[in-house]
C-alpha cells in the first residue's frame, strides 16, 4: 500500500470515527428527556430499544425504523423543535403541498450552516467573494430560497430572488395545460434577465438545470450568452443533472470548460431533509461524472441494496439512495430517497462514500414528477 | 454491439447517455442508442433555415431522382448505420427483434416505403394537382393558364415524433425532403430503424446531410421538436389528438376508428364481402389506423361477427422468422397485458358477445413480451362501449345498427369503406365530415392510394396559398 494509500485509509478511519462519535452525541441530544423534541421522545416509547444506551456507532442507527416522510405531514410544527432549541426563532420549510397537506421542515440554523459549509466548496476566482448573487429557483416556503440568499450573504454580496411557484407548475403539468407552463417558463426567465441586465453587477448563480437551460436559450435568442450578462459561477441542483446534461451545458450552453468559457458550474443534491450534498469537480476528462458527497458528519448518503436496505451494495455497484441527518436540529435515522445510483468511493477530500449517477429509484419513477421547475 | 448515434444536422453526435434497446423476446440488447436531450434540438433548430437554402441549391427534379435512387439503395443496399453497416436483411431482423413485428411484417414495410420513393414524382403531382413544384421551391410563378400563383413555405422543416413500435407510418415524412424541407425526426423508442437507414439512403443518394436531424430521446425531445418547428407531425392516442386539435402548426395521427358499413341493399349478400373484412382488420398485425375495427350493419350482424371468428378466431402465434407469421407481438409485454385486462371487460358489457373465445386463450404470455390473438365481438347496439374501441392488434366489434342512425351514431373514422350501391347513403356517408378517407365498393380499409391525401393534404399543411402580385415592370427586369 503506498503512502498516498495508507493517508487515505487514515482520514476514512478519522472520518469514520468521527461520524461515530457524532451520531451518539446527536442520538443522546434528541432522546434526552431534557433537550429531545416531543416527536422523538414519543417515538422512543415504541422502540424495542433504548437509544440513549444502545446507540454507540453509526452502525447502531439501523436499529431504528426508516424514517417516513409523511411523518412530517401535518402539525403541530413544534413538536419537532427539541427542547434543548425552545425559544429560538425558528423556520418552516415545506416540501411538496400542490394538493393536500405539504411536508414541513422546521429549521433554526441548519439550513445556514450547511451552506456555510458548501461556500467553502465554492472556488472564489468564478464565485468572488462580495459578488452578487441571483436565485433562480422556487420562491416561497422553500428552504432552497432563504439558504441561497444566506449562502450569497455569507459570501458578502446581496441576492436578488425572481417569482416561482413550484406548486402552480406541478398543478399545469398535471391539467396538461402545456402553453401555460411554456408561458409561466418565460415569465420566470424573463424576470431573471430582468435582474441580469439591469447592471447590479451579478456575478452568481444559484439556477435549476431546467431554468438554467431555458435562461441561456433565452440569451441566445436575444443576442447576448451568460457569459456576456457577467455570470461566472453557477450552482445547480437536480436529479436531472446527468453527465450528457453538464456536457452539453459546458460545450455548448457555457462555451468551453471554465479555463475556456470563463463560466464553472458545481451540481449538488440534496432536499430539504438532508441538506446539501456536494460534488467531485465535473470534468470532460471524466465524462462529466458526477458524484454527490453528503456534508458528513451532519448528513450521510449510503448507497443500499434495493433488496435490503441496511446492506451497503459494493463500490459502483448500484443501490437506493438513503439519507441520513444527525445535527442539534433535526434527526432522520435513514431515509429512503426516491433516487438510486451508484455507490462512489472515498477520496482524499471527502473520505467517505459518495454516490453517482443519480436518478429517479426505477421502481417509482413512472409515478414521480421529477424536476418541475 | 451496434452503437448509434444522434445525428445533428448530418453529423452523428455520441451521447454520455445511451440506452439499450431490447430484443422483445429475449430481453438480449440490440444496440446502443445515443439520447439527445431538449436543449440540443432547440438550439440546433435554430439553424432549421440552412437545412431549406441547402435543399433549394438542387432543383426539385433533381431531388425527386436522388429520392427514387434512394429508394434501391434503401431496399436494396449495405449502409453504414452509426459504427456498423446494415444489410436488407439485417434491417429487417433488427427492426423485427426490437419492434416484435414478424419479419414477414417488416419486408412489406419496406417494400411500401420504397414504392413511395420511387413514386414520389406522381405522389406530388398529384397532391399539388399538378403544379410545378419549383413553384414551390421559389415561392410564386406563373400557371399554365398564365395565371400568377404563389405558395408560401411555412417552415424550413418538417418535424415528426415517431411512435415507439410502427414501423408503417414513414411514409407521411417521406415528401418532405423532395418539397425542399429539412427533416427532424425522433425516432419511435424501438423502431429507430427505418429513420436511420432512409437518412442513410438520402445521403448517399446525394441529398445533403445538412438537411437531416435524427434525435432519439425522452419525452423532452418531443416537446423540443414540437415547440420548436415551425410544422410537425405526432403521433399518438386520442389525449395527443385532443392537446394538439386545433393547432395548425402540428398533424397529429392517432387512431383511425377506420370502419366497414353495410347498406341494407348488399347486407344479404355480405359472405361475398368477407375477404374485404378480414384483410381490413387483420392485414399488418391489425395495428395501423386504417386497420377496420368496426363493421357495421342493420342485420346478419351476428352471422357476420360468427363467420370473421372463424376466420380470424384460430390464428396462432408464430415466431418472427417464420414466413406465416401474422401477429405481432406487444414488446412491452404489461401493455399486452393490461390491454387485455381492458378487453375482458368491455367483452362481458351488457349486449357484447364475445365471438373468439372459443377459439382458446386469446393473451399470450412470452417471458418478455405478450400477445394477443385476433378478438371479434359482437355489439348488440351502437351504445355497447367497445363498438367504438381500437386496440393495437387484429381486433374488430360487428356493430348492429339500422341504416338510418349509422352516419350519426358511427363516430369519428379515418377510413370507411362503404359496402352499399345506395345512392343516397352514398352522398350522406361522403358528406359526413367525421369520415376523412372514403372508399366505395369492395376496397379494404387499409389498402392506401398512394396519390390520394392522407389526413389532410401534406403539401396545404406545409405551404400557404396567398396572393402574389408582380407589376409589369418588375416582372421585365
Amino acid at each position: 500500500m503506498s503512502t498516498t494509500e495508507l493517508d487515505l485509509q487514515n482520514e476514512i478511519s478519522k472520518a469514520k470515527e468521527r461520524l461515530d462519535q457524532h451520531t451518539v452525541e446527536t442520538v443522546q441530544w434528541h432522546f434526552h428527556e431534557s433537550t429531545g423534541c416531543p416527536f422523538w421522545l414519543e417515538k422512543k416509547s415504541e422502540l424495542k430499544f433504548d437509544p440513549l444506551t444502545d446507540v454507540k456507532s453509526y452502525d447502531d442507527l439501523k436499529k431504528f425504523p426508516h424514517f417516513e416522510d409523511e411523518w412530517l405531514r401535518g402539525g403541530p410544527i413544534e413538536r419537532w423543535i427539541p427542547k434543548g432549541h425552545q425559544g429560538k426563532p425558528a423556520y418552516v420549510f415545506e416540501t411538496g403541498g400542490t394538493t393536500g397537506i405539504p411536508k414541513s421542515r422546521m429549521v433554526i440554523n441548519d439550513f445556514r450552516t450547511d451552506y456555510e459549509l458548501f461556500s467553502e466548496t465554492l472556488p472564489d476566482e468564478y464565485f468572488p467573494k462580495g459578488s452578487n448573487w441571483l436565485m433562480l429557483g422556487p420562491s416561497g416556503p422553500r428552504r432552497l430560497r432563504l439558504a441561497v440568499e444566506h449562502l450569497c450573504q455569507f459570501r458578502g454580496g446581496i441576492c436578488f430572488c425572481i417569482d416561482l411557484d413550484p406548486r402552480w407548475v406541478v398543478k399545469l403539468i398535471k391539467k396538461g395545460w402545456m402553453e401555460h407552463l411554456e408561458e409561466y417558463k418565460k415569465h420566470c426567465i424573463d424576470q431573471a434577465i430582468t435582474v441580469l441586465t439591469a447592471n447590479h453587477d451579478v456575478k452568481c448563480l444559484f439556477a435549476t438545470p431546467k431554468l438554467l437551460d431555458s435562461l441561456c436559450l433565452e440569451l441566445e435568442e436575444r443576442g447576448t450568452s451568460l457569459a456576456e450578462t457577467g455570470i461566472t459561477g453557477i450552482f445547480s441542483g437536480g436529479t436531472e443533472f446527468t453527465p450528457q446534461w453538464t456536457r452539453y451545458c459546458v460545450e455548448e450552453l457555457f462555451g468551453g470548460p471554465p479555463a475556456e468559457s470563463g463560466i464553472y458550474m458545481t451540481p449538488t443534491y440534496g432536499n430539504t431533509l438532508m441538506g446539501l450534498a456536494c460534488s467531485k469537480p465535473v470534468t470532460a476528462q471524466e465524462n462529466y461524472k458526477i458524484s454527490y458527497y453528503a456534508p458528513q458528519p451532519r448528513a450521510t448518503t449510503e448507497v443500499v441494496s434495493f433488496e435490503d436496505y441496511n446492506e451497503l451494495v459494493g463500490i459502483g455497484e448500484t443501490g437506493r439512495v438513503k439519507l441520513t441527518t444527525l445535527t442539534d436540529e433535526f434527526f432522520v435515522p435513514g431515509f429512503m430517497e426516491r433516487d438510486e445510483g451508484e455507490r462512489e468511493a472515498p477520496f482524499d477530500k471527502y473520505p467517505w462514500d459518495g454516490v453517482s449517477g443519480v436518478r429517479p429509484f426505477h421502481e417509482l419513477a413512472s409515478a414521480t414528477t421529477v424536476g418541475v421547475y | 454491439m451496434l452503437n448509434v448515434p444522434v445525428l445533428r444536422w448530418g453529423k452523428p453526435y455520441e451521447s454520455l447517455e445511451v440506452e439499450e434497446v431490447l430484443h422483445f423476446a429475449t430481453g438480449e440488447p440490440v444496440c446502443k442508442i445515443s439520447k439527445a436531450n431538449g436543449g440540443i434540438i432547440q438550439r440546433d433548430l435554430r439553424k432549421a433555415h440552412t437545412a431549406r437554402e441547402k435543399l433549394r441549391e438542387i432543383p426539385p427534379e433533381e431531388l425527386l431522382k436522388m429520392v427514387a435512387q434512394a429508394a434501391d439503395y434503401y431496399e436494396n443496399d449495405t449502409l453504414d448505420i452509426g459504427d456498423g453497416q446494415q444489410s436488407p436483411d439485417v434491417f429487417v431482423h433488427q427492426q423485427s427483434a426490437t419492434t416484435g413485428l414478424p419479419e414477414l411484417m417488416c419486408r412489406k414495410n419496406m417494400a411500401k416505403n420504397s414504392f413511395v420513393l420511387r413514386n414520389m414524382d406522381r405522389i406530388l403531382d398529384c397532391l399539388t394537382r399538378g403544379l410545378d413544384l419549383n413553384i414551390l421551391s421559389r415561392g410564386f410563378g406563373s400557371e399554365s393558364r398564365n395565371v400568377v400563383v404563389s405558395y408560401q413555405a411555412q417552415t424550413s422543416i418538417l418535424g415528426a415524433v415517431l411512435p415507439s413500435n410502427s414501423p408503417g407510418v414513414h411514409t407521411l415524412w417521406l415528401p418532405a425532403i423532395p418539397l425542399q424541407m429539412g427533416l427532424v425526426l425522433k425516432p419511435g423508442s424501438q423502431e429507430i430503424w427505418t429513420p436511420y437507414r432512409m437518412a442513410a439512403a438520402f445521403i448517399k443518394a446525394g441529398i445533403p446531410a445538412e438537411a437531416i436531424s435524427l434525435y432519439p430521446g425522452g419525452h423532452d425531445c418531443g416537446s423540443a421538436i414540437m415547440s420548436s418547428a415551425g410544422r410537425s407531425m405526432i403521433f399518438g392516442s386520442m389525449k395527443t389528438i385532443d392537446q394538439f386539435k386545433g393547432n395548425p402548426n402540428v398533424q397529429v395521427h392517432g387512431p383511425g376508428f377506420s370502419k366497414i358499413v353495410l347498406g341494407d341493399d348488399v347486407v344479404d349478400d355480405w359472405e361475398q364481402y368477407l375477404d374485404v373484412m378480414v384483410e381490413s382488420i387483420f392485414v399488418n398485425g391489425g395495428r395501423g389506423c386504417i386497420n377496420c375495427s368496426g363493421i357495421w350493419a342493420s342485420r346478419h350482424t351476428k352471422e357476420i361477427a360468427e363467420a370473421l371468428a372463424e376466420r380470424l378466431g384460430p390464428v396462432e402465434v408464430k415466431s418472427p422468422d417464420d414466413p406465416g407469421a401474422e401477429l405481432a407481438a406487444f414488446s412491452i409485454k404489461q401493455q399486452g397485458i393490461g390491454t387485455w385486462k381492458m378487453l375482458e371487460q368491455d367483452l362481458k358489457a351488457p349486449g357484447v358477445t364475445d365471438m373468439t373465445s372459443k377459439y382458446g386463450e386469446r393473451l399470450v404470455e412470452k417471458e418478455h413480451c405478450a400477445y394477443l390473438r385476433p378478438v371479434i365481438a359482437h355489439c348488440e347496439s351502437p351504445e355497447c362501449e367497445i363498438a367504438s374501441k381500437e386496440f393495437m392488434f387484429p381486433f374488430a366489434s360487428v356493430v348492429q345498427c339500422p341504416q338510418d342512425q349509422l352516419i350519426k351514431k358511427m363516430g369519428y373514422t379515418l377510413v370507411c369503406t362503404a359496402l352499399t350501391k345506395n345512392q343516397d347513403l352514398i352522398r350522406k356517408l361522403s358528406d359526413a365530415t367525421h369520415i376523412d378517407r372514403f372508399n366505395i365498393g369492395p376496397i379494404p380499409t387499409s389498402k392506401l392510394d398512394w396519390l390520394q391525401p392522407h389526413e389532410g393534404n401534406i403539401i396545404d399543411f406545409l405551404f400557404r396559398s396567398r396572393a402574389y402580385q408582380v407589376s409589369e415592370e418588375v416582372a421585365m427586369v
